[in-house]
């Protein structure tokens, strides 16, 4: 089972991988990827200099063309396409059809990674991109229960990686619209989910008003521990209730270690962290983790348990401090 | 260019779906679209029941499309959906990848629904040569998309865009509805039911952002693009798809049918900023 994690630059790549990390996958710096953060990812020089440092670990690096180029705007994403064939990265996670189809005929044993972006959630949906362009591994969307995985390992034609942990993603990803519609930037084209720049806190007496593009997503206390603010985890009313809640869903992350076994046994290849926008701070704790808890699962399978202290270092890293095992868990859904 | 009417997105009870199905077959509609594309706890209606309302639409005079789910999960999901692709009559309008690999398999044609990420010409084309014959525009692409897309060359295929309703914005594996009423999913009563136009979130400071449909969250405001109606024609677009939220949907297409913009409107606010690319939500 592969632990892969994030790099937003070379500094936390290098600590993923002094931290235990197997492979590690990362960004050009532009909107070739969903994380185009300012200050984030990797010049083509850096990507060299990033996976010849990755090689020489023995480990194993993946670049993320994940978004879906726009009419007319194509040329970049197949230069970035270019680009990671030349740079030697082990595998590209894409997401959209005219860039699977590109890569897979300009570089036929560039390995290929469905993304997340994809929204393959389904036997057809995988066939499909085995087919047409040998994906050798899909990424699934964080909306499959447990069972669902399980069922679908048994029949996928390809190898199947999973988010193990971090910022949970309620929706399908790569379909939804809610940061668009709110912002005007979408995800899937190249910005990221509740940009940055459309963002505002406002102290007003005793609470901070979170506001997205002017819209106010949340009221919360001055002290109250908040997430990122995203339109899936703010609070409203409804025409039947006047009391503000998380409808949708509150500030938390995923944290799987209790399904570790399970997913094991399901033989899911990879987990991925999430978090490239995330502080190497960050990376190196969960990485830590993370191995600890896959190399003591390996150890004595029969044995394992999640750990509080495990349990107690992710916490301190997650949105709002908690945790959940989102739609893994049937009740969750 | 055509008006289309697209899936029913809400849960009706049978009898108001039949009757509002009747109403369809009245109308001057040309195509329409049906099934259930949210939700497969959904069961007041079965395959039989869409199959029957299908052939009552054809004999009609209508042109009809199967509508699949746009989230499948469970292998029962793929299932179902592979016997609404083998119906041997109609078309289906794929809202996902794996419906698309399901009619391709068959070499049957189809339509690309909203929810399948179309974003360039290139990807648009390859799905054509698997034989999508029509896309409905992602909701969140806007006219210069449209007409960058036209510009490169001339398409193989038709264009339909998503035209007047609620914006479908995103789908989840949580059910929100039966959450807000403290059910769980698997225990949900079909409560959803009791929402036939999603139930309307809004904002702290009163503002409607939101409409939680089972799955799906739509958009509170209603998108309007009847005004560009006109434009639409000269680029080319084949298809105005109205999405149903009430029979006044009904109305509101053979208004359109007619060249009439006095439209009857829902009461919700409505929003066309996508199409002018800006925030979904605004009114240009």
């Amino acid at each position: 089972m592969e632990l892969l994690c994030p790099a937003g630059n070379l500094a936390s790549l290098k600590t993923a991988l002094n931290a235990g990390a197997d492979a590690v996958y990362l960004g050009l710096k532009n909107d070739t990827n969903a994380r185009s953060f300012a200050g984030l990812n990797f010049t083509p020089k850096k990507l060299q200099e990033a996976a010849e440092y990755t090689k020489k670990q023995g480990k194993k690096i993946f670049l993320t063309i994940n978004t879906f180029p726009q009419a007319g705007e194509e040329k970049r994403w197949y230069e970035a396409v270019d680009i990671a064939a030349n740079t030697g990265v082990d595998a590209l996670i894409v997401a959209d059809l005219s860039m699977l189809d590109y890569a897979h005929t300009h570089y036929p044993h560039l390995p290929l990674h469905l993304s997340v972006q994809a929204s393959a959630t389904n036997l057809g949906a995988l066939k499909l991109y085995k087919e047409e362009f040998n994906i050798e591994r899909a990424v699934l969307p964080r909306v499959l229960s447990m069972k669902q995985v399980r069922d679908l390992a048994k029949v996928t034609p390809v190898d199947l990686e999973v988010f193990a942990f971090g910022s949970l993603c309620i929706m399908a990803e790569g379909r939804c619209h809610l940061s668009s519609y709110v912002t005007g930037q979408s995800p899937n084209t190249g910005g990221s989910c509740s940009p940055a720049k459309h963002v505002r806190w406002q102290e007003q007496g005793s609470d901070r008003l979170t506001r997205l593009n002017e819209v106010l997503i949340d009221k919360s206390g001055i002290n109250e521990q908040m997430g990122y603010p995203v339109v899936c985890k703010g609070r409203y009313t409804t025409q039947d209730s006047k009391d503000p809640t998380h409808l949708l869903e509150s500030p938390t992350s995923l944290n799987t270690l209790s399904l570790l076994p399970e997913l094991a046994k399901a033989n899911v290849v990879s987990l991925k962290i999430e978090g490239r926008q995330r502080s190497p701070a960050y990376v190196e704790q969960v990485t830590k983790v993370w191995r600890n808890a896959i190399d003591t699962y390996l150890r004595d399978p029969q044995n394992y348990q999640t750990q509080a202290e495990w349990d107690r270092a992710l916490s301190k890293v997650s949105e709002g401090q908690t945790t959940t095992l989102g739609a893994y868990e049937r009740t969750w859904q | 260019m055509k008006v289309s009417l697209g899936p029913l997105l809400y849960c009706w009870p049978k009898e108001k779906v039949s009757e509002f199905y009747q109403a369809v077959a009245q109308s001057q509609i040309p195509l329409v679209y049906l099934g259930e594309t949210i939700c497969s706890r959904r069961r007041e209606l079965k395959f039989s029941d869409y199959m029957d309302l299908a052939h009552m639409l054809k004999a009609s005079g209508k042109e009809v499309v199967i509508s699949t789910l746009a989230l499948l999960e469970a292998p029962s999901e793929y299932t179902e959906l592979k016997k609404q692709v083998e119906n041997g009559e109609f078309i289906i309008e794929a809202n996902d990848m794996g419906a698309v690999q399901a009619a391709k398999e068959l070499k049957l044609p189809f339509v690309c629904g909203p929810t399948v990420n179309n974003y360039n010409l290139a990807s648009l084309k390859k799905l054509h040569s698997w034989g999508m014959q029509r896309f409905v525009m992602p909701v969140e692409l806007s006219k210069n998309w449209l007409t960058q897309v036209l510009s490169e060359e001339k398409t193989a295929f038709e264009i339909e865009v998503f035209g007047h309703g609620f914006l479908p914005l995103a789908l989840s594996a949580r059910c929100f509805t039966a959450r807000h009423k403290g059910l769980s999913k698997d225990k949900c009563q079909t409560i959803c039911i009791q929402n036939p136009q999603g139930l309307l979130a809004s904002t702290q400071e009163s503002q409607p952002l939101l409409r939680l449909n089972g799955i799906q969250t739509q958009s509170a405001a209603c998108i309007d693009l009847s005004p560009e109606i006109d434009d639409m024609r000269k680029m080319g677009v084949d298809y105005f798809r109205v999405s149903p939220s009430s029979f006044d949907s009904i109305a509101l297409a053979n208004n359109l049918l007619e060249q009439r913009t006095n439209l009857i409107l829902s009461d919700a606010a409505s929003c066309n900023g996508y199409w002018h690319q800006e925030a979904g939500f605004n009114k240009v």
